[in-house]
């Protein structure tokens, strides 16, 4: 069983955002970037699934040499090999198209994401890599097992989850619950300096959309507080103020 | 052509689909167009959908559709936007309309934004906002292709009614060569409100000390017909299952009300839940971070405030 597991370097859950060049570019002056979470439990999981079905764990990330060293700790943390391709993408149509011409012919059974990256929030890379490669789905998935010659699925869906069977081979993306992120040890620190990581020039996709300027949503205003004594007042002033009870 | 997916489950359509639907028959009005809904399996009462702004329905219900498969709805989208000769689509941004939106793009050479939050824009170019960094902010994009998708956060877009009706026409070619994937099971926590759904949401965090106090939280959410959500060391603690985690690395929500309850409002749950119209934040501490995010504020104990909201909020309902 080999995987494919695309991460994407993201700005740390607790960063401050702000931009920069008339609001036109994330500022990421002083950002610290780490491995977007979703895509940290995909390569734990598929560890796993290696382990108790053998083959090798790759990492693809689209981008330039500032995100080598999250490279380095999916390495750290198990993966055999990675490549990265060497654009700053424009949109998650970029990075699935390139994603999709490196992974073209290598014969991944699984090629494995976040839901989700926490820049964008987009969610919309394994369902292109799915179209674009012609394997099958199973999308924000909190389980994920090999059953004979198919993949067993647990999906979120909308006030629930649901089970499926997709057939081999399967892009999956990873919700929280799949499992717990791994911490690299020292040996894979060791270990990850000398893994190979391949650099890989992008083809000539051209971009479909374009970002123009970024917004803060507005603050809001100072708030209105309710004497605790007599808290009831709170569903009155829902009611008539805000006519929303 | 604006072809809008108005998405159904054994209980009919989704409000989801319906704000796409009013979204895209808007959309459709402002450049000319029409609006047509797509209805994928099952799916009676369909010709309803003009009260939404539908101007015509499809219904594809194709061997194969009986059941969600992102491949075989993949085909049925295909086969409607070649009947309708449409150039833009219109999902709901809901787990289904996630899978679908990118597919659909992909297939088609489309444009593609997901978690478009406000009408299009069609000034000087065809461009939507969308919200990222967890809700820490909106960014605009233009959609260059001429073939276009967009998904639409749910309650970004207030449901109109409209007069009128729609011709509904039907597919119903055999899709079952492109399934790829087979459901197995489905659980479904019974009639509850989806979260992302909900007008008003009732979320409660630490502050309410275990499990067994979630009582009070689950009463004041039934007289205020909101769903239930919690925060994130609630969910860890396993207190609350882990689909009413709101957050960052939760569900993020958008309803018209919040009501955070014994949840101090850290950097990443207010990325869940800061693009809430109202926000009520109850705490005991009036330092608490949330109250900043707040429209409404108590500083008392929840132990003490919820069961006089509760009170209240029954003699109002009597």
């Amino acid at each position: 069983m080999n995987i494919l597991v695309c991460m994407s370097a993201v700005p740390d859950t607790t960063t401050k955002i702000t931009f920069t060049e008339n609001n036109t570019k994330f500022d990421t002056n002083g950002v610290q970037f780490i491995i977007n979470p979703y895509d940290e439990l995909a390569l734990t999981h598929a560890l796993t699934l290696t382990e108790q079905h053998g083959g090798e764990v790759h990492i693809v990330t689209v981008g330039e040499a500032s995100v080598d060293p999250i490279i380095r700790k999916g390495l750290a943390i198990g993966a055999s090999k990675a490549f990265r391709i060497n654009v700053q993408p424009a949109d998650g149509m970029e990075v699935a198209q390139e994603i999709a011409s490196l992974a073209e012919g290598k014969g991944y059974d699984l090629i494995f994401t976040g839901r989700e990256s926490i820049d964008y929030n987009s969610g919309q890379v394994a369902p292109l890599l799915s179209e674009l490669m012609g394997y099958s789905l199973a999308n924000v998935v909190t389980e994920l097992s090999v059953e004979g010659d198919k993949f067993k699925a647990t999906r979120d869906i909308d006030g629930g989850r649901e089970v499926i069977e997709c057939s081999m081979p399967c892009v999956a993306s990873a919700q929280k619950d799949l499992c717990e992120p791994r911490i690299p040890n020292m040996r894979g620190i060791m270990q990850a300096r000398t893994k190979p990581l391949e650099v890989v020039e992008p083809g000539q996709t051209g971009n479909s959309t374009s970002f123009k300027e970024y917004t803060l949503p507005p603050s809001k205003g100072d708030v209105k507080l309710i004497d605790p004594s007599n808290p009831g007042q709170l569903i009155d002033l829902l009611r008539d103020e805000q006519k929303m009870i | 052509m604006v072809l809008v997916f108005a998405e159904s489950d054994d209980k009919g359509f989704k409000k989801s689909s319906f704000e796409a639907i009013t979204y895209g028959r808007d959309l459709a009005d402002k450049t000319g167009t029409k609006c047509i809904a797509l209805a994928i399996g099952n799916a009676s009462g369909a010709d309803a959908l003009a009260n939404y702004g539908a101007q015509e329905v499809i219904v594809h219900n194709g061997n194969g559709t009986e059941s969600f498969d992102p491949d075989v709805y993949t085909a049925a989208l295909g086969e409607a936007v070649d009947a309708s000769s449409a150039q833009t689509v219109i999902f709901g941004a809901t787990y289904t309309g996630k899978a679908l939106a990118p597919k659909i793009a992909a297939r088609k050479g489309a444009s593609l934004v997901c978690g478009v939050v406000d009408m299009v824009n069609t000034e000087s170019s065809w461009t939507v906002r969308k919200s990222c960094f967890s809700n820490k902010a909106f960014t605009d994009i233009e959609l260059k292709n001429d073939f276009k998708v967009i998904s639409l956060i749910p309650n970004s877009y207030t449901v109109k009614s409209f007069d009128g009706s729609a011709a509904v026409s039907e597919l119903n070619t055999d899709l079952t060569a492109n399934a790829k994937s087979r459901s197995v099971e489905v659980k479904k926590a019974a009639g509850k409100i989806p979260l992302t759904e909900a007008d008003v949401v009732v979320s409660a965090g630490r502050g309410l000390k275990g499990p067994e106090n979630w009582g009070m939280i689950e009463e004041l959410a039934d007289l205020l017909g909101a769903a239930t959500a919690c925060s994130k060391p609630v969910s860890d603690m396993e207190w609350r299952p882990h689909s009413e985690h709101v957050g960052q690395t939760g569900i993020t929500i958008k309803p018209n009300l919040y009501i955070a309850i014994g949840i101090s409002g850290a950097i990443q749950h207010l990325a869940g839940v800061g693009s809430s119209k109202v926000i009520c934040v109850i705490n005991t501490d009036p330092e608490a971070p949330f109250f900043k995010a707040a429209d409404y504020g108590i500083v008392g104990d929840a132990f003490e405030v919820v069961p006089k909201l509760i009170e209240r909020a029954r003699e109002l309902k009597a």
